[in-house]
């Protein structure tokens, strides 16, 4: 049995009919690292010793009959979230070597649960990316090739380092967190699943902060059930969290086994936009026919203000990262350049503490909060995201969810779309509605295009309806089979 | 309109003033984090992460604060706004942990009241409240304590403030410290703020501009940061001449903000309306909007405490005393509720006139507050029965207060272990006025022929002879008798 190639569920089966210890399946998990890690850059900190004293604990655990939902399971942490006693970085040169005095909820959920962390994934410097190209700490590599290609290809982001990880079996599943689908599109990228709760879901205290009206954390693993089990554990009304909603957790893993027979799935037809990938059409088809298969009824639906929702996300993040990020300035934590003047310091402090599209978006966002510049960006963008979210408002009168691919293509290459940041922002064309409406929407593989790479589809759902979304896409996992696997794994001699 | 003018070369110039008070909210913990408010802490000692801003730190609503505002709110006879939301206000500053103010931009949670004021002349007016807003006060900048670095101290940042704003209403300096005045009074009737303007938990910016009568506003100016009563009516003062002799010398009276500097007596630039700072204020995408119950606001206006307009009416009616009086008494609640404990069964306006001249006098004199008086209102009730049952005269009892000032001792102690009490047995007056007559027939004579304000010399004389215990109505009495 190779410790590495069993889903989340699988392990926890394992664990708890004492096949394996959780030491054995922490220690393969960091072998795999070791071996690995150097290649895909998708760690930024690994943290062994932490994670050995949380395996040993929970054999302890397992011993004494005292275990959680995820005692002993091995879990990659996005490096935005805080992690008490161990350094975050964000992917910035200008968090310096900070080492949060405070954990995030979401993390101190999963250790209440028991998993173990076995470190903090690369990801878009401040979560702002989809090619994982703007972390200071390097970029990471996708564990999936190109058929007899060598050439490196980005994870997509900015969970891009938790999306390798999970792909490359050096995790069972890892945290990531969405903004315009920073969970979604590397989830398709490196073959995986992962989602996007609705927002509210999971709290965001400690969770390092890019657009706060749109950032939500959750799970990435290699099977819907297993973000199912992640999410039911990051999950739940936070008092720290102003905007965390006080609902109740359902039993997410128990709604995939519901089936898909009597919903109502809708397509929408703003979504085949001019230009898409043959391959990822026909996906999205044999998408439709395994529903409809299944017993789902497929309706069309318009959400006609799709077309505006990128340039609306590019004002709304921009604006409010540029406020969030007005706290690096060298004064408290993190780094600090010297200057002549306050003014000098904080300059010196921020040219050398961001990157490129850092800055780009703060200016972007700084322009676009402007007097005499508000009423035309950040207002009438504010009115389009709610006509945005007044489209899925009005589509989800006549279905249950909505089935769409997830990114426009698949994973590219190191260094392709760098030239031109308009291009690179299309990536999130289909994630970034559901974003903008605060609604659930997952991201499963479900085939691969010519070239053997993953592709995903996506399954966006009401608000707090997270358990027909995983209905959905546990019926698509299911049909789809999908089972290919990366170059790049554990366990794969590679 | 109290006609208050300032004159130039070209005749007199009306004032027109509005104040923005930053009121600072009495609670346990600061508007959006746990941390403790209390004054004089040790520096950060009072700083939690979510007011250092550290990265993925939220703000969470403090209650009693909201509760607080809708107090004031209430107390300023204003509207309460069931639903109001938080922008933020952007800028740098190195006391401003995370680059922005959470602030009330455009949906405060209070909106228009009125406040009345009570000038000198026994006029009253009323000056309108524009709105109260809720948001967080900045850390502190130590710039004196190192020779080239600057030090932050955080305590104050993100304690909680109502920024009060006035209309421009009010047309004197007078005007304004009245304002000022009777605002404070109300925040300390209600609890909500401490106005102590010396440690800075109250300060104001003053807007003033002048014109001629009859005409529109012109531009205003804004002066930053007053922090007194007193340097509020002085900065407005020397801010409206410097615009008048702007004006008069064919000049324009550029908007811009200004820095009142006390010990010269005069405002001057701090920046223009060019060098205003850009603030994108946006909604704070961390908070909801704050949503009001009505049921609870009702609970918090059946929870205020009488406030200082009613209490007056009050005891200008229960206690007959004129508004004057009243209105000193009401000032503090403090003083207010000393004399009502005094009053309770007595002369209102005797107990009036011992607590607005005597107690006062002596407070000030000894450098005391009402609530540290060394004679307590039972002990001046008891002085004030013995002054009515005859026991001692009014004279006397002068010097038994000192005496309780001094000792604390109980009047009725020092009228016994002194024997004050007054002397009302006519034939020992009787024998005091035959003595004084008998000693000063020269000034018989005089009166006697006519210079009739001998008399108070004849009363003074007698007094002395008795150590003042006379009954000064029975000396007067028998005085009057044997003069004629």
């Amino acid at each position: 049995m190779i410790l590495t190639d069993l889903t989340l569920a699988q392990a926890r089966e394992g664990l708890r009919a004492k096949k394996f210890s959780a030491r054995a399946l922490t220690e393969a998990h960091l072998a795999a690292i070791e071996k690995l890690n150097p290649r895909l850059n998708a760690f930024i900190t690994v943290t062994p010793e932490l994670a050995l004293a949380q395996a040993d604990a929970a054999d302890r655990a397992y011993a004494e009959g005292e275990a959680g939902a995820l005692t002993g399971l091995p879990l990659a942490i996005k490096d935005l979230f805080c992690t008490e006693g161990v350094r975050t970085t964000a992917a910035s040169r200008i968090l310096g070597n900070f080492i949060p005095p405070y954990e995030s909820t979401v993390t101190a959920k999963l250790k209440d649960a028991g998993a173990v962390f076995l470190g903090k994934t690369n990801l878009d410097e401040f979560a702002m990316g989809s090619s994982n190209m703007t972390s200071a700490f390097g970029a990471v590599e996708n564990p999936w090739k190109r058929r007899g290609d060598d050439t490196p290809l980005v994870p997509g982001g900015s969970s891009g380092g938790s999306a390798a990880v999970v792909a490359a079996r050096l995790a069972l599943g890892a945290t990531g967190t969405d903004t315009g689908g920073s969970i979604r599109q590397p989830a398709s990228f490196c073959g995986i699943t992962g989602i996007k709760p609705t927002y509210g879901r999971c709290s965001r205290y400690g969770i390092i902060a890019f657009a706060s009206s749109l950032d939500q954390a959750g799970p990435m693993a290699r099977t819907v059930e297993d973000c199912a089990i992640l999410l039911g554990a990051m999950a739940g009304f936070d008092p720290k969290d102003s905007t965390s909603a006080e609902r109740a957790v359902p039993d997410f893993a128990a709604a995939c086994r519901r089936g898909v027979k009597g919903l109502r799935i809708g397509v929408p037809k703003e979504y085949a936009v001019p230009g898409m990938p043959d391959e990822i059409a026909a996906l999205w088809q044999r998408g439709r026919d395994w529903l409809r298969a299944a017993g789902a009824e497929l309706v069309e639906i318009s959400l006609p203000h799709t077309r505006y929702a990128l340039a609306t996300y590019y004002i709304v993040a921009p604006a409010e990262c540029s406020s969030n990020l007005a706290r690096y300035d060298g004064v408290r934590f993190g780094r600090r350049e010297d200057g002549a003047d306050l003014i000098e310091m904080y300059e010196r402090t921020r040219a050398a503490g961001f990157g490129d599209e850092v800055k780009r978006r703060i200016m972007i966002g700084t322009y676009v909060l402007s007097a005499g510049y508000y009423d035309a960006y950040y207002l009438r963008a504010q009115k389009v995201r709610s006509l945005i979210l007044g489209d899925f408002t009005n589509a989800f009168a006549g279905c249950d969810a909505i089935l769409t691919p997830t990114a426009p293509s698949a994973a590219f290459a190191q260094g392709e779309k760098m030239d031109d940041p308009i291009t690179m922002y299309l990536n999130d064309v289909f994630t970034v509605p559901a974003s903008l409406a605060g609604l659930p929407a997952i991201s499963l593989p479900a085939g691969c295009d010519r070239a053997g790479l993953p592709l995903g589809l996506q399954v966006i759902g009401k608000p707090f309806d997270e358990e027909t979304v995983f209905a959905v896409a546990a019926e698509i996992e299911a049909a789809a089979g999908f089972s290919a696997s990366p170059t790049l794994r554990a366990g794969s001699g590679a | 309109m109290s006609g208050y003018t300032l004159a130039g070369k070209t005749g007199p110039w009306e004032l027109v003033i509005g104040l923005e008070v930053h009121a600072q909210v009495i609670s346990r913990a600061k508007l959006f984090s746990g941390a403790a408010t209390v004054f004089g802490a040790a520096p950060n000692s009072q700083v939690s992460f979510v007011d250092a801003a550290f990265p993925g730190m939220l703000p969470v609503i403090n209650r009693e604060c909201v509760a607080q505002a809708v107090r004031t709110g209430l107390g300023l006879n204003a509207a309460i706004n069931l639903e109001s939301r938080f922008d933020r206000k952007n800028y740098f500053y190195a006391d401003l942990p995370a680059g922005y103010q959470i602030s009330q931009y455009q949906h405060p949670i209070v909106g228009r009241g009125v406040i009345e004021i009570e000038l000198a002349d026994g006029t009253t007016r009323e000056i309108g409240i524009t709105r109260l807003h809720l948001e967080q006060d900045a850390g502190k900048s130590l710039h004196d304590q190192h020779p080239t670095k600057t030090y932050i101290d955080l305590n104050r940042a993100g304690v909680a403030l109502m920024e009060i704003v006035s209309e421009p209403d009010l047309r004197s300096p007078e005007e304004a410290g009245a304002y000022l005045r009777k605002l404070r009074t109300i925040l300390r009737y209600l609890g909500t703020c401490d106005g102590n303007m010396d440690e800075g938990s109250m300060r104001a910016d003053v807007n003033v501009s002048v014109r001629k009568a009859g005409e529109d506003f012109r531009t205003r100016c804004e002066v930053k940061n007053v922090n007194s009563v007193r340097f509020v009516m002085q900065a407005i003062e020397a801010e409206a001449r410097r615009q008048i002799a702007v004006w008069e010398e064919g000049g324009v009276v550029e908007q811009e903000t200004r820095l009142f500097e006390p010990a010269r007596g005069i405002t001057r630039s701090m920046r223009s309306k060019e060098d205003a700072h850009d603030y994108r204020y946006f909604p704070d995408p961390d908070l909801l909007p704050l949503v009001l119950e009505r049921d609870w606001v009702e609970v918090l206006r059946a929870g205020l405490p009488e406030l200082p307009d009613a209490k007056k009416r009050r005891f200008m009616h229960d206690y007959g005393l004129p508004a004057y009086d009243a209105g000193v008494l009401v000032a503090e609640q403090a003083s207010a509720d000393y004399y009502e404990a005094l009053a309770r069964g007595r002369d209102g306006k005797f107990a009036a006139n011992w607590v607005i001249g005597d107690l006062f006098a002596a407070l000030n004199r000894t450098g005391r507050s009402i609530e540290t008086s060394p004679v307590s209102p039972a002990a001046l009730g008891e002085l004030l029965d013995l002054i009515t049952d005859g026991t001692i005269n009014g004279r006397i009892a002068k010097d038994v207060f000192e005496e309780m000032v001094e000792s604390g001792e109980a009047p009725g102690a020092i009228v016994a272990r002194k024997n004050l009490r007054q002397v009302t047995d006519s034939g020992a007056i009787e024998q005091a006025v035959a003595g004084v007559l008998a000693a000063n027939a020269d000034k018989v004579a005089e009166y006697k022929s006519g210079k009739e304000k001998l008399f108070g010399f004849f009363v003074g004389q007698v007094m002395k002879a008795m150590a003042g215990k006379g009954n000064p109505a029975l000396v007067n009495e028998v005085l009057r008798r044997a003069l004629s």
